[in-house]
């Protein structure tokens, strides 16, 4: 019995793993997808694809994944700066959401972790907060 | 027999429902224009509203929360501009000088604002007069309440009617359902108030307890196009729906839009909202898009400045970034036509006093429309 206990506690830690998240990640994402679904979604689009040439996408995006820093400052504050995104080029200006830093934190998990999108590092209110325009 | 028929209905539901979101009124890109556009303020971010005053300077409102005048090649920024609530799609909307404004000077603003004990915001109306570079007298003549953090369909647009009376919109606030069907609370609404702000004893739901007796017509989602028929006189709207599920619709007075009970539209997921289009008590609206061209701005061209344009209606499309053109025949769309494609998000469109077309373009600014000779 005890056997069985310790198979399937050692079985069931990996699996875990694999299939849960950080709790506290999972909670993020949850509170920004619907950010997302309020602010992003009209331009950016449900599964994050976008329309090419106009609002650049988030999934499998390489900007989005290169560049946290910078991502994380056109949630803060908006931007109007010409970027390339999977050999796209776009220039389409994006306003303030006018977002708390918690809910840039919330809403950038969310994008960065979902459509075939991962990290490894949850972004952290400080992290936001630290963020210059 | 019987797994036939359901797989037969299964297929015409699918059919049904695919059609649904296919391009059913084609858009028609005319070869020949009969104007060339020609930038004439630049610079601009979000230029949501347009106002022409007797002077010939041009007010325009930036979402962002400035208010800029153009006179003369000059742009001057104008001071005392009521605190925006800047979150979503909130921000420094409208602005409309009255019918008289050469005698009495008013200026009619609508805004995101956060004026209220609840956490957020919610549409407010103003008025003020323009003294040197600073607005004077400012009243707040509506706000819209409670205060939500909500980010979604402020609207909002402004147009007197020939009645004398305002009517302004203000979308649902992301609240699809609580407050576009219930007329004891704001938003989803086209309003109808007094130039200074009281409310017109004949207004629909004067009388009905716990009514917001500003209110005009209700069940909308988020109307940010509103004009009134040269002709007619009647009060025309446009709104955004769902996806596929724009609409124009001329307001009646206490008449109920159908939203969120009766649509064109799917969510953006895909998912439906409600099986229906139409129903007994509510309004049909004269035409729909699909798929949705996010429509912002409307303005009649009542001048012959432009060959063949005369009586026709325009709307700016915020998605698919151009201006639209619909040729009307009495109340019903016969036409559509793409203009000035390819420049960015059209946010408004106005016929000012000399009869040319004024456009304004997110991250561009506002062109003007040469006539070809």
């Amino acid at each position: 019995m005890k056997t069985l206990f310790l198979t399937l506690l050692f079985v069931s830690i990996p699996i875990c793993s694999v299939f849960s998240q950080d709790p506290a990640l999972e909670e993020s994402m949850q509170r920004g997808s619907e950010i997302y679904a309020d602010f992003c979604v009209t331009c950016h689009l449900e599964k994050g694809e976008g329309v090419p040439h106009t609002f650049p996408p988030l999934a499998k995006s390489d900007y989005l994944m290169n560049n946290r820093e910078a991502s994380i400052r056109g949630v803060k504050f908006g931007q109007q700066i010409e970027i390339v995104v999977n050999g796209v080029t776009y220039n389409s200006a994006m306003p303030d959401p006018g977002l708390e830093n918690e809910e840039v934190a919330d809403v950038m998990n969310y994008i960065l972790n979902s459509w075939g999108n991962s990290t490894d590092k949850m972004v952290t209110l400080e992290e936001v907060e630290a963020t210059q325009k | 027999m019987k797994k036939s028929i359901i797989l037969f209905q299964l297929i015409v539901v699918t059919f049904n429902f695919s059609c649904g979101q296919e391009s059913e009124n084609q858009v028609d890109i005319p070869e020949n224009s009969p104007f060339s556009a020609e930038l004439l303020i630049d610079g601009l971010e979000i230029p949501w509203g347009m106002a022409f005053l007797p002077d010939g300077a041009i007010l325009i409102t930036e979402k962002s929360g400035e208010l800029i005048r153009f006179k003369d090649g000059i742009r001057t920024k104008i001071s005392n501009v009521p605190q925006v609530y800047q979150r979503g799609q909130g921000g420094l909307l409208d602005i409309v000088p009255h019918p008289d404004y050469s005698n009495n000077g008013w200026l009619y603003i609508t805004y995101a604002s956060s004026e209220g004990e609840e956490k957020g915001g919610h549409t407010a109306l103003m008025r003020a007069k323009l003294k040197g570079n600073e607005l004077v007298d400012n009243e707040l003549l509506y706000k819209g309440s409670p205060n939500t953090t909500k980010g979604q369909h402020f609207g909002s647009r402004i147009v007197f009617g020939d009645d004398g009376y305002l009517y302004f919109s203000i979308g649902e606030r992301g609240a699809r359902d609580e407050n576009p069907q219930d007329i004891t609370r704001d938003g989803g609404k086209i309003y109808r108030i007094n130039d200074d702000g009281s409310i017109p004893q004949d207004n629909p739901f004067v009388g009905t307890e716990g009514a917001k007796t500003a209110i005009y017509s209700y069940g909308h989602r988020n109307p940010q196009g509103l004009a009134k028929h040269p002709e007619t006189g009647a009060i025309w709207d446009n709104e955004h729906g769902p996806r596929g599920g724009d609409e124009i619709n001329i307001i009646e007075k206490g008449a109920n839009y159908g939203w969120p009970v009766i649509t064109y539209g799917i969510n953006y997921s895909g998912t439906p909202i409600t099986d229906k289009t139409e129903m007994e008590g509510m309004e049909q609206p004269i035409h729909y898009w699909v798929p949705s061209i996010a429509p912002s701005g409307m303005a009649f061209i009542t001048s012959d400045k432009y060959e063949g344009y005369q009586g026709s209606l325009l709307v700016g499309s915020l998605a698919f970034q151009y201006l639209e053109r619909l040729v009307l025949d009495g109340n019903k769309v016969v036409k559509r036509e793409k203009l000035m494609g390819g420049l960015g998000r059209v946010r408004d469109v106005r016929q000012g006093p000399d009869g040319l077309i004024y456009v304004a373009i997110e991250g561009k600014g506002v062109y003007k429309l040469i006539p070809k000779s």
